[in-house]
């Protein structure tokens, strides 16, 4: 069956059932690898995208059930205001390792901020507590939220 | 990195294009190409200026750095890059980064003699030979900027990809002079600079990996994708080491989406137009297995035999003084530690991409150990090794999981039944129950006290050796270094030493490295257990430490800067206790205190973790301070959870609900004081992980008198309260 999602703003037609998990339609049918598979039990939240907004896990939800909501993924989310932040401040921090769980991490910070310009650390912990970083970057993934919604004090290097 | 990445994907797509024909089944994306195509062989390099495998210099001057080690997070491309560039005297800004392609021969580990990345080593074994390689690049192209000039070379001087004979105000780049010093003899021994002169090393520096890796460009072997592909998925036994009986497969085939079965002996496979319709597939497959001699093996019977294992005397691995009499001398105490199973549930799963052409294999994954990739494909396609190309991936997590070639096997035999190119990628639940396993221990030790100092010390190793599977000839005289890393060349200054080791395999089970590896175990046993002495004696577990500290001053002044650091002596409320950690693993002298608090019903919860670390010279400090902290989450979660069990040889835990990873709302602050240091680069991205499970094992005792004797922590042990 074929479905149209609007992924940053391109609409994509693709034809698979409708149950598949957009996960597997972002990576494997359309090629936008960003979005990455880490658990499939909405465990971990490498596969974090935006619905309208809103942090999902892109592993259990079906393509079929978007219907004409927009998706955001890793690739689009630079043209958000808190994504573009959150991005920046996760380079000026290096809070990068691996990488990985990164896109996930970005997403869910990208989602909080712009929802809440300044959480405290028990909004970072509801936050972003779904997502988990083997690297173990978790020090400076608080740091960086802090310092991309103004309240942390900036690195020096 | 940036402009690699496009001319990479730019040339793909040309060639991709040419080779593939005109259909594609997708239209894929230009960052969805491989992020390293077909390249020329190593020994016929694209630079204008190519004076070993890690340089290359075009003529318009850019600057190709080929890193021999393996990206997976731990910063090694640019600190490796940090030191080419330190000695080449290369604009930083300007230099590009290579995966390097499958070669002992240019890009073997100096200490295994393979290309290996693990054991903390890449800095340690490539320092001199990276130095040297930047050093004898950078005499060339001055030797050639003073011939082109007539003058003596020694007044000419490099820095930031030029030369310049300042005495006649000329300059020329190293674009200009790559042909002219392309033709000229290698030196053996270049000068080295002198550390104090170094520009780039020691500053903390941006890494090149990560801005990709914020924007979702960067490719991971779970990325890549060749025209034509299929996916796939695989199911081994759930019985460790069985085999397929029967499988029918006519649910599976009529899904969509699904394209083939493929039964192998030890393992059902099914190909599909993409990962879900694969999976669906392998759900409906009916398989029936041969469960083979494991089918009865529980964690129980693996114990049991372990610690049977650990009454019998070992091998020798170290003794000095006389242990006998040493145990007699003073008051003698006992006791034995164990750790468990443990996976290595890297967040990118196991995953292989395989094409196979008629006398000729590509394969595209993420690995620690190119040419052992290479060598496996090659025998399960049945080429010769140099008809199998390997390009390698950033890593979405190694650990030690991607020093074993087993994905990259499967997936080859795989691909030999299929007819277009596929992508084989394991689920979380084939990840985990399908892993090579940190071996489970046992460590016996004997010490005896006299005056608050240790007079003897007798320790047993007891477990499976990772080495005589992964290396054999480094098992010899029935030793496994590994196993005894961090034991027999323990820091403390005592004169009678005796440590032994016993190799005992688990069945069914196959154990491999892990974060830490060896000294994850020793370091545990040992700094426990000195603690649990320096109680015995009636003293501070810091002071009990460095007053035996004399012979390694490196960590006793690291142990003196964490005691500072952390408020080591302060009072703290019940039930909230500090744990410390001394130790001189990889090379590196590490002091950590963890403070934890521990609550009625025997719940943990971390207040903070100050650490002290000498490493020697930290070539990117911030990527020193960010692998201890990444390390000693690490080394926590499996503290506070880790343990893999087997139940009638199944392995029972299958994903990240049942084998818990620490998160961010019970991290704590994690504080790294790196001590400037002279001394040779020692390693850090295993220390971490050895650090934090003794430290928090110690913190539990000091909050609430309990010595816990194993790991994951017992909650019921240290509950006030039954929960």
């Amino acid at each position: 069956m074929t479905f149209s999602i609007n992924v940053n703003g391109t609409e994509h037609n693709v034809d698979v059932d409708g149950g598949t998990p957009l996960l597997w339609v972002l990576r494997d049918v359309l090629g936008m690898t960003g979005t990455k598979y880490g658990c499939g039990i909405a465990q971990c939240g490498a596969c974090t995208v935006h619905i309208d907004g809103n942090p999902v896990r892109s592993c259990l939800l079906p393509v079929g059930a978007i219907g004409n909501r927009a998706v955001t993924t890793i690739e689009g989310i630079s043209a958000t205001g808190a994504g573009a932040k959150v991005q920046k401040a996760w380079l000026d921090h290096e809070v990068i390792q691996c990488g990985y769980c990164q896109s996930g991490q970005i997403m869910a910070a990208a989602a909080l901020l712009a929802k809440n310009p300044h959480p405290d650390d028990d909004d970072i912990n509801a936050a972003m507590a779904g997502n988990i970083c083997r690297c173990g970057t978790y020090v400076r993934i608080r740091e960086a939220i802090k310092s991309a919604a103004g309240d942390g004090v900036r690195r020096a290097s | 990195m940036t402009s690699t990445r496009v001319a990479l994907s730019r040339r793909v797509v040309l060639q991709n294009g040419l080779a593939s024909g005109l259909v594609l089944a997708f239209q894929w994306p230009l960052h969805a190409a491989p992020v390293n195509e077909p390249e020329q062989p190593p020994d016929q390099p694209d630079g204008q200026f190519a004076p070993n495998a890690f340089i290359r210099i075009d003529n318009a001057g850019k600057t190709t750095l080929v890193i021999p080690q393996a990206e997976m997070g731990q910063g090694v491309y640019t600190a490796i890059a940090m030191i080419l560039a330190e000695e080449l005297d290369a604009d930083f800004a300007q230099i590009v980064i290579k995966h390097a392609p499958a070669s002992d021969r240019l890009y073997a580990n100096p200490l295994f003699g393979i290309q290996v990345t693990g054991n903390s080593n890449s800095i340690r074994s490539f320092w001199d030979k990276l130095r040297e390689a930047g050093a004898a690049a950078r005499a060339m192209l001055i030797a050639a900027a003073a011939a082109q000039w007539q003058v003596d070379a020694a007044s000419c001087s490099a820095s930031n990809g030029k030369v310049a004979h300042d005495v006649s105000n000329r300059t020329l780049t190293f674009g200009e002079l790559a042909d002219a010093a392309g033709k000229l003899p290698v030196p053996d021994k270049p000068k080295l600079k002198d550390p104090k002169d170094f520009t780039l090393i020691g500053k903390p520096l941006k890494r090149h990996d990560t801005p990709d890796k914020s924007d979702g460009k960067t490719i991971y072997g779970i990325d890549a994708m060749v025209p034509d592909m299929k996916f796939a998925t695989l199911a081994q036994c759930p019985v460790l080491g069985g085999k397929v009986k029967h499988v029918d497969d006519s649910a599976a085939k009529k899904l969509p989406g699904v394209r083939q079965v493929v039964v192998l002996d030890n393992l059902v496979a099914v190909v599909g137009d993409h990962m879900w319709a694969a999976w669906q597939g392998l759900d409906a497959l009916k398989v029936t297995w041969d469960e083979g001699p494991n089918a009865k093996i529980n964690s129980a019977d693996i114990w049991n035999d372990l610690r049977a294992a650990s009454k019998k005397d070992g091998v020798v691995a170290k003794s000095e003084g006389d242990i006998d009499k040493g145990l007699t001398q003073g008051e003698r105490f006992d006791a034995d530690y164990e750790l468990p199973f443990l996976a290595h549930a890297c967040l990118e799963p196991q995953n292989c991409t395989v094409r196979l052409t008629p006398g000729a294999c590509e394969i595209w994954t993420g690995t620690q150990v190119q040419s052992r990739c290479q060598e496996y494909a090659a025998k399960a396609a049945g080429l010769p090794n140099d008809k199998v190309t390997v390009y390698n991936h950033y890593i979405g997590g190694g650990f030690g999981r991607r020093l074993e070639p087993d994905m990259v096997e499967s997936a080859v035999r795989i691909a030999k039944e299929v007819p277009t190119p596929i992508k084989v990628v394991w689920t979380r639940e084939e990840d985990m129950q399908h892993d090579v396993y940190r071996p489970a221990y046992r460590d016996t030790i004997s010490a005896s006290l006299s005056n608050g100092k240790i007079v003897a010390w007798k320790y047993r190793v007891t477990g499976s050796s990772v080495m005589a599977r992964w290396i054999p000839p480094a098992f010899k005289n029935g030793i496994d270094p590994d196993a005894v890393d961090s034991a027999v060349d323990m820091p403390y200054d005592i004169p009678n030493k005796h440590i032994e080791y016993v190799r005992v395999e688990p069945p069914a089970v196959t154990t491999g490295f892990w974060r830490g590896v060896g000294p994850n175990n020793n370091v545990f046993a040992v700094e426990s257990f000195m603690d649990e002495l320096a109680r015995k004696a009636n003293m501070d577990p810091v002071a009990f430490r460095l007053g035996m500290l004399d012979g390694t001053p490196r960590l006793k002044a690291a142990l003196k800067l964490v005691a500072e650091k952390s408020g080591w002596g302060s009072l703290l409320p019940g039930r909230v206790g500090r744990g410390v950690c001394a130790q001189p693993s990889f090379g590196s002298f590490i002091a950590t205190v963890v403070e934890a608090e521990v609550d009625d019903v025997g719940g943990v919860h971390l207040l903070r973790v100050t650490c002290a670390v000498d490493t020697g010279i930290a070539v990117n400090p911030d990527t020193i301070v960010a692998q201890l902290q990444g390390g000693l989450i690490f080394g926590l979660t499996a503290a506070l959870w880790g343990e893999v069990t087997i139940e009638k040889g199944r392995v029972q835990q299958s994903n990240f609900n049942n084998y818990r990873m620490l998160r961010i709302d019970e991290t704590p602050p994690i504080d790294v004081h790196v001590i400037k240091s002279a001394e040779r680069p020692g390693g850090i991205g295993e220390t971490g992980a050895t650090a934090g499970p003794p430290a928090l094992r110690n913190a539990i005792y000091a909050a609430t008198g309990v010595p816990l004797r194993r790991l994951p922590i017992d909650r019921a042990a240290i509950a006030v309260k039954k929960a």
